[in-house]
């Protein structure tokens, strides 16, 4: 029994930029704390990266006149963009659905704007965290971008995230949670080895000019543009601009909460 | 102008349905319904599975609109005010609500985060033996683990109105009891409860107001006392080892003559009630003699929420399969 009073009503909402922090916070910390999460999102940027570059060194594979680092990390943090703003959104949104958290956050005083915001927070953080990581490895493997060329990159691999996150909001809205994760995981293997990203499109043969209009080798050349060349091009990133508004809308109208 | 339309002063009701109606593809789920909430009650909304209970509910909540009919709730409307009303309720749904691989403390406080001026997440912690859950997450918590989280999540936001959807379904009679207490504590530091149930001790333990719900109406309303006493005190329940011969309801009714009515369960138990004594059980022993029946059990007992329900729709609050099949 508690003292009366204890649960008089007494309502109302936490600021709206607080409460776009906390969410921001847990979804962060729920995106870290599984295993599989941290595989996708770190471990195998990291092998593809070390791997690489060993590989490219050992064989003596071209790359373009490019020392083996430098014409790897960039496709290694476009990567790591699509694992995070793609599979681990996917997945975690896919989940969030099937245990019914969009349909109770969205009795809470929590806009829906808000729990966007929120998403984007986290993944935002988490994406911080990756190319931290990543950028320390590739220094202590030799790296040397241009300083110029890497603050370019940053609005690119924004633009990217936009658009692999609508695409991840379009799969987790619409399919069960099971086969949202199956196709996650798919499209990033796929994309992984056949998307151009962690390779340029010129490694591809004859395909290189079809890939050109997939969103991963797109991001990949934008990066790689930006910090090879300092210009990211402008075909990538109108091809991601087409993606992320196409996603985006498609998203808007097929989104299901419950 | 309609009720609905009016301005809720403090002391009005805090929820106002007139004449719902939510259709599903053919099915119609709620078919003219309505009632209203006094505020500062515990109002009750029992029912069967599948009378309409959750989908009103959910209309109130704001998650769906109203395909005919009006909602009010604390004066304004659940949809088109969404965004002013949901601080005011806490919400406490059937089943989910949280991350799959969140701990129980660390949703709670979650949720506290959100609010202006939230409870103590501790207290509601222990109040709610969500300690045991420790680090365990969300999707390995039992069903009745995960129906005290939810709870605690409605209330935690110190709302006005609170809106609980089986609240106790999958507990374990201590854990029902410790979350009946606090929601007679809730009451009394004046908050108001909706819940909807199909156990009619819940509905008798907690309701100031009853609305009896089937198929997507309200067939009654009342006090729990008002319902039984309107109905005659008593009842008798017949179980017999064998099902009824064809016609036994009838034959029965008319073996006790008026006043009494005899409404049939299953095809093996069937509920008297009216005026209902200890002479009127002698008659229906006697009954079953003369028709070869032998009863498995014969009670005459004080008339409950679920006799009044049976007569009011000839069917039972349970399942049907909760009752022991031949």
């Amino acid at each position: 029994m508690s003292a009366p009073g204890t649960f008089a009503p007494r309502p109302g909402a936490a600021p709206y930029a607080s409460m776009v922090r906390t969410q921001a916070a847990m979804e962060t910390r729920l995106l870290l704390r599984n295993g599989e999460q941290l595989l996708v999102a770190v471990v195998i940027p990291l092998i593809a990266l070390i791997g690489g570059v060993v590989a490219a060194n050992r064989l003596g594979i071209d790359l373009g006149g490019e020392r083996a680092v430098d014409a790897l990390t960039p496709g290694v943090l476009a990567l790591a963009v699509m694992s995070t703003a793609f599979t681990s959104l996917a997945i975690a949104t896919g989940f969030e659905r099937r245990y019914g958290l969009l349909k109770r956050l969205g009795a809470s005083p929590l806009p829906r704007s808000g729990l966007l915001l929120g998403k984007v927070g986290g993944l935002l953080v988490v994406q911080v965290v990756q190319w931290v990581v990543l950028g320390v490895a590739a220094l202590l493997l030799g790296w040397s971008p241009h300083l110029g060329g890497v603050l370019l990159a940053v609005p690119c691999a924004l633009l990217g995230t936009a658009a692999f996150a609508s695409l991840a909001l379009v799969v987790a809205g619409t399919l069960r949670a099971e086969a949202t994760l199956a196709v996650a995981n798919l499209v990033y293997l796929l994309l992984l080895a056949g998307g151009a990203v962690l390779l340029p499109r010129s490694s591809y043969g004859g395909a290189s000019e079809v890939l050109v209009v997939l969103p991963s080798a797109a991001l990949g050349d934008a990066l790689r543009g930006a910090m090879l060349d300092g210009s990211p091009g402008f075909v990538p990133l109108l091809v991601l601009t087409a993606w992320a508004l196409g996603a985006a809308a498609l998203a808007s109208r097929s989104f299901r909460w419950e | 102008m309609s009720r609905a339309d009016l301005p809720t002063p403090d002391g009005g009701p805090a929820v106002v349905v007139e004449d719902l109606v939510m259709r599903y593809g053919g099915t119609t789920a709620v078919d003219g319904l309505s009632l209203e909430v006094p505020r500062g009650s515990i109002t009750a909304v029992l029912g069967p599975n599948g009378a309409g209970k959750t989908t009103t509910l959910e209309t109130c909540e704001g998650y769906r609109r109203p395909q005919s009919g009006r909602v009010r709730v604390l004066g304004l409307d659940p949809v088109r005010q969404r965004r002013e009303l949901l601080p005011r309720v806490g919400v406490m749904l059937q089943a989910g609500g949280a991350w799959s691989g969140v701990r129980a403390d660390e949703m709670l406080r979650h949720v506290a985060a959100l609010h202006a001026h939230p409870l103590e997440v501790g207290m509601l912690v222990e109040r709610l033996g969500l300690a045991e859950c420790g680090r365990t997450p969300y999707r390995r918590l039992s069903g009745g683990q995960q129906q005290r989280l939810g709870l605690a999540m409605a209330v935690v936001g110190r709302p006005e109105l609170l809106f609980v959807d089986e609240p106790t379904a999958g507990m374990d009679p201590a854990v029902r009891r410790t979350t009946w207490d606090l929601l007679h504590e809730l009451q009394r530091d004046g908050v108001t409860t909706v819940l909807t149930t199909h156990y009619m001790e819940e509905a008798e333990r907690l309701a100031d107001l009853v609305h009896l719900v089937d198929r997507g109406r309200v067939v009654e309303s009342g006090s729990p006392m008002q319902l039984v006493r309107g109905r005659g005190d008593a009842t008798i329940r017949l179980v017999v080892t064998q099902p009824f011969p064809p016609g036994a309801p009838e034959s029965l009714a008319t073996a006790l003559g008026h006043g009494t009515e005899v409404t049939p369960v299953d095809e093996r138990s069937l509920v008297v009630t009216g005026p209902a004594d200890a002479s009127t059980l002698a008659v229906v022993s006697a009954w079953c003699e003369r028709h070869g029946v032998v009863p498995e059990s014969l009670t005459l007992g004080r008339m409950t929420l679920e006799d009044v329900f049976l007569a009011l729709t000839g069917r039972g609050l349970a399942p049907v399969a909760a009752e022991p099949a031949a």
